[in-house]
Formats: structure tokens, sequence, C-alpha cells
């Protein structure tokens, strides 16, 4: 085991940890706010990344070939418009099928959110076909090397996003009137109504910018695994949720931390150990954690009062 | 009839539950006997499944229902009792030549598997609450699929051979690989039958029951009901929380050795997350708590994919808006109003009879 491969690897992970602490993101923002586990969102993330595949394989003939405007307009093109689909996309389902179900229990919240993960995998499934399609990633395949190490365009640009992400969010929540809002409805949502605040339109303003960020998420994910099916969402999707329990259900840097971890423990598992098991591992390592601290890294306990 | 009137409530209902899969057994057994054609083909390649899925119901309806505790792992314990009970079925094929005895050896052992690992998986499990006991079942479903894939089993005069990731057993002549890794169990030699089916949903039932109208069961729903609470009266809450999650385990084995064993093959990744959700969601739909309901829903559900096969590709779409409607419409709080003010009616009237 030399340095180099270790360094190899941890880049790896941390290029898979980003994002999946994007799509952490969206599942930790809903359930701060909403208290509900949106299943449907691993399948925003497939929406997204279908969205950003043919607007660039709609684009790229407008373009002369191996010119740079060919290489950059249709990403960037695909990128925000399957940021504006997904948005779209969130707002609707939850407008739909989540806003009536306000009052109602949360396990029949979850088998709404449920029925919504089976209704978008069978729409694509319908739109287009089973038969997977080959994205191309929206940065060439180069790569940058930095000494003997070698890191490729996808996996800088990952963390990067990642990071800015969360540079961004950080701000919003903390600085903007509406992210001070959203930090109240999270706290007590009667009393956020009572201070004048619309819970409903931040509700609606959550699953946007979750929405908004499976959407990167999965071009991003296309990007560095680029066979894209109906259920591409599902699998990166119920591992993000994971890494948003695993940082602390809730918080925004705990998903951030848990991604991160969990896309290196993945990548180390599945060179060391075995690729076949590195996803026991993973959830091996969350179960661990979660017995030492019951509530995740960075997730706060609340004390039972009687 | 006033005998039926005067009855307690819960025990109304369970031999409701008695004579609706009673009823529902015969109707079936005498069209497959009498009437040409049975059930319709469709229908027959179902009714292992349905018994199976009506068992896992009632089984994860013990969990949820009554022990309030939200489990997103359960297909791992039927994985568990499939690959094992199934497996020990293929070992004892020539210990045992009679198929139903083999059948019900096997289940006994895939439940007894599925309980004790059920024990195991709870002893971590049960310390914690709330969205995050569903998280580690969730975790737990996951590791016992990935983990069953890579087995490989097989029994030889010699014994059994076992080995791990890779296929290592070498049987000698006249073996039985029972476990192949990726590839499943193979050699069921399908001895399921609809019968066996019946009657472990009956076995199920008649535990559930004496199990949650008994001092342990109330005793479930007091901590279910109020943590605290019940631990201040000295309920030990992960005692009785363990005997639910041990209960619904050991069931869960024994549905999982009847589908295995009805199936030509089959491999982990039949019981994946999927598989857990869509067992929740006979759960909710039939009612927290609610026994009967379980059974109606996952007969219902089981059988509409095949229903709405004249939707062709539309079928699970179809299926998918069925049930975002049936969870809005059944919370919507007019459509509650309307049947709790019918409810109200029917009982004033009865009220007025006596």
């Amino acid at each position: 085991m030399d340095f180099l491969t270790l360094m190899d690897y941890l880049i790896r992970g941390l290029s898979l940890g980003s994002i999946y602490a994007i799509i952490a993101l969206g599942y930790t923002m809903v359930y701060g706010i909403a208290k509900m586990l949106n299943f449907a969102h691993g399948d925003v993330i497939m929406v997204g990344a279908y969205a950003c595949f043919f607007t660039m394989s709609g684009m790229s003939p407008m373009f002369e070939a191996g010119s740079v405007s060919a290489m950059v307009v249709p990403a960037l093109a695909g990128v925000v418009l399957s940021m504006v689909v997904c948005t779209v996309l969130g707002v609707v389902i939850e407008g739909l099928a989540y806003k009536p179900l306000r009052q109602a229990p949360s396990l029949a919240v979850l088998i709404t959110a449920i029925g919504v993960s089976y209704f978008l995998q069978n729409a694509a499934l319908l739109l287009w076909s089973s038969s997977p399609k080959y994205f191309t990633p929206i940065v060439g395949s180069g790569q940058l090397r930095v000494g003997p190490l070698s890191i490729s365009y996808v996996t800088l640009v990952a963390i990067v996003a990642c990071v800015i992400i969360m540079v961004c969010l950080t701000m919003f929540t903390g600085k903007t009137k509406m992210g001070k809002a959203m930090r109240a409805v999270s706290e007590d949502k009667g009393a956020a109504q009572l201070m004048g605040i619309n819970v409903n339109r931040t509700i609606s303003m959550t699953f946007a910018i979750g929405s908004a960020l499976a959407a990167i998420a999965g071009v991003l994910l296309c990007s560095a695994y680029p066979t894209l099916t109906p259920t591409t969402g599902s699998m990166p999707g119920i591992k993000a949720f994971t890494a948003a329990v695993f940082g602390g259900i809730g918080s925004i840097p705990g998903a951030l931390l848990g991604g991160l971890l969990l896309g290196i423990i993945e990548i180390f598992a599945s060179a060391y150990i075995s690729t076949q098991l590195s996803t026991a591992v993973v959830f091996g390592v969350l179960i661990v954690v979660l017995l030492v601290k019951p509530a995740g890294l960075l997730g706060k306990t609340v004390r039972e009062k009687v | 009839m006033i005998r039926l009137a005067n009855m307690n409530k819960t025990t109304r209902s369970s031999l409701f539950t008695y004579a609706l899969v009673i009823v529902a057994f015969v109707i079936i057994q005498l069209l497959r006997t009498f009437k040409d054609g049975g059930v319709g083909s469709v229908l027959e390649g179902q009714l292992i499944p349905i018994c199976a899925y009506i068992t896992m119901a009632l089984a994860l309806n013990l969990v949820v229902g009554v022990s309030g505790e939200l489990s997103l792992g359960h297909a791992g314990f039927m994985s568990i009792g499939a690959f094992l009970g199934c497996s020990a079925a293929g070992a004892l094929v020539h210990v045992i030549p009679s198929a139903p005895l083999r059948l019900a050896v096997a289940m006994v052992v895939g439940a007894i598997l599925a309980g004790f690992f059920g024990f195991l998986i709870g002893i971590p499990v049960l310390r914690l609450n709330g969205d995050y006991l569903a998280i580690v079942t969730l975790a737990f479903g996951e590791i016992i699929k990935s983990l069953l894939t890579n087995v490989y089993l097989g029994v030889d005069e010699s014994g059994f051979h076992f080995s791990f990731l890779t296929d290592k057993t070498n049987l000698g002549t006249g073996g039985i690989q029972l476990i192949k890794g990726p590839m499943g169990v193979m050699n069921t030699l399908r001895i399921s039958s609809f019968i066996a089916g019946f009657i472990l949903v009956m076995i199920a039932l008649i535990v559930i029951f004496n199990l949650v109208n008994s001092r342990t069961g109330r005793a479930i729903m007091a901590t279910r009901d109020n943590r605290i609470a019940a631990e201040s009266i000295g309920i030990s809450v992960t005692k009785y929380k363990m005997i639910a999650f041990v209960t619904s385990a050991a069931l869960a084995g024994a549905a999982g050795t009847l589908y295995g064993c009805s199936q030509v093959t089959f491999t982990a990744t039949k019981f994946d997350f999927n598989t857990s959700i869509l067992i929740l969601v006979f759960v909710v739909l039939g009612g927290l708590g609610n026994m009967w309901g379980s059974v109606i829903a996952a007969a219902a559900l089981t059988i509409l994919p095949e229903a709405l096969r004249q939707f062709a590709d539309y079928r699970m779409l179809v299926y998918a808006i069925v049930l975002i409607l049936v969870m809005l419409a059944t919370n919507n709080p007019t459509i509650q109003g309307f049947f709790a003010r019918l409810r109200t009616s029917a009982e004033e009237k009865k009220g007025g009879a006596q």
C-alpha cells in the first residue's frame, strides 16, 4: 500500500463522497423542515440526468466539433435546464402529493413518497425505455497532473461543485430572510406561522432547492458513472440518505461530513476488502456509528421530557 | 348473534379475520377442484406468493403497528428464511422423502434461523428509536442481501461445504449445490403448496392474536404508546420490543421459506429494499395494527399488478398512481369526516334498536 495509490483512492472517495453529499443535502433539508423522508429524491436525480442528457445530445450537433463552444455551451445548457426541470418537478410533486398530507401521520407521507418514486421510475421507463443511455461527461475526459498524481476533471468538478454548494447554502440559511424562515420552520412550525412566516411557501422553497441540488448531483453522478437507466437514482439515493443519517439528519454540515465519509469508506472498502462487499461495509460502519452516537455524527440529541 | 354483538371487540376482530382467511381458502380450493381452469392461470401462479406476502405483512404489522417501530429491512429476514430454509429442504431430500413434511421442517428451520438473526440484529437496533431505527433496519437488510449474494453452500456424503466470495465447495459425487452465490438458490424442487401457505397464514394469525391479546401484547403496546410511562411502571421496553421483533422475524423467515420453495430458483436481489417497502405498503394501506386489513391489502396488491396486465407497460405506472391516490384519499379530512359521520349514525341506530 504505497502513498500514491492511497492518495488516488482518497481523491476518488472524496469525489464520490461529494456527489453523495450533494444528494444528502436535499434529503436533510427536506427532513429538517418538512419532517418527512422524501424517498422520491433519488428519482429526481435520475430525471435531472435524463434532462441533461437530452439537452446535451440535442445541442451538440449545432456546434462545430472540437471547438470551445461545442465543449462548453451544451454542457452548461444541460446543467441549467436540468436544474430548471428538477426544480419545477420538485415543487409540483410537493404541491400535488405532499401538501395535502401535511397533517397526516408520517407513515402515510412516507408511503406517498414511495408511490411518487415508483411513478417517476415507471414514467421514465415508458418515456425513455429501460435500455441504458451513455452519458457524455459534462467536462472533458482529460486529467489534471499534480506532481505524480493525476486527477480526472470529473472528479475535480464534483469536489469543487460540492464546496461551492456548501458555501452558498450556509450563506443562504445563515444570512437571507428565506434562510432564517427555513430555520424557524424547522425549529417549530406553529411558532413560525405565528411570527408571520408562510410555512407552505417555505416548504415549497426547500423542495425547490433540494431538487435543484438533485439535478446537479444527477449530472455529476452520470458524468462519473456514465450508464443512465430509469433506476440510476435509487441506490445512490439510499446511500445518500444513509449519509444524511450518518452525519445527523437535519444538519447541513452533517450531510457534507456524512457524504464525504461514506464515499471514502465505499471506495476504500471496494479497494481493500472486496468490491462485492463494499455496500455491506458502508452499512456496517453506519450501524456502528449510530450505536455510539445515536443521533449521527453532528446531530443534536434531543432530550425527552416527561 | 347476540353473543357476537356482546363479544369483546378484539375477539370479534380476530374471529372475523380467521373467518375471512378460512372462507377465502375454501372458496379458492373449491374453485380449483371443481371448476374447469380453476381460478385462472394468473391467480393460480400467485397463490403461494400471496400467502407468503400475507404472512410477511402480518409479521411486519406486529413490528410497525403493534410495537410501533418502523422496520425497512424485513425482506432481509425473508431472505434468510428463503435461503437457509430452502437449503435445509435441499439437504434433507434423501432423509425425509415426504415433500410436505420436508417443507414443514424447512419452514421451522427458516423461522428459527430468521428469529435468531432477528435477536442478534435486535440487540443493537432496539436501542435506537424513530427514523434512526428505520435506517439501521434498512442497513441490515442491505447487509444481509450482499452477504447472501456471496455465499456458496453445498452438501455431499462428507457433510456441508461452505465458502464465501468464491466457489470453493468442491462437492463429491452425488453432492448437491444448495446456494450458488450470485446465482442464488437452486434445487428447491418447488415443494411449496397452497395448503401449506394457508396453514402458515393461520399459524401467523394464531401467534399474533394470542400475543397481542395477552399481558405481553398489552405491555408491547404500552411501550409503543408511551415509552417513558411504560418504563416507569416497570415494563422492560427492550425486552418487550425484542419479543415482538423476534416473533416477527421468525414469521418472516417461515414466509421466506414458503416463497423460496415455490420458485425454481431465486437470488438474494429478489429480497431487496423494494420488497421491504412493498410489504410496508401492505401494512400501511391495510391499517397499522389491523390484521385483517393487512391480509386484504397484501392479497389485493399482489393481484393488482397481475390484474393490470391489460394495461401492459402502463401497469406499474397505474399501480403507483393508485397508491398515491389511495393515500391521499384515506388521509383527506373531508372523506375521513364522512366516514366518521357514517359510523356515528350507525352506532346511534344500533343504540336505538336495543
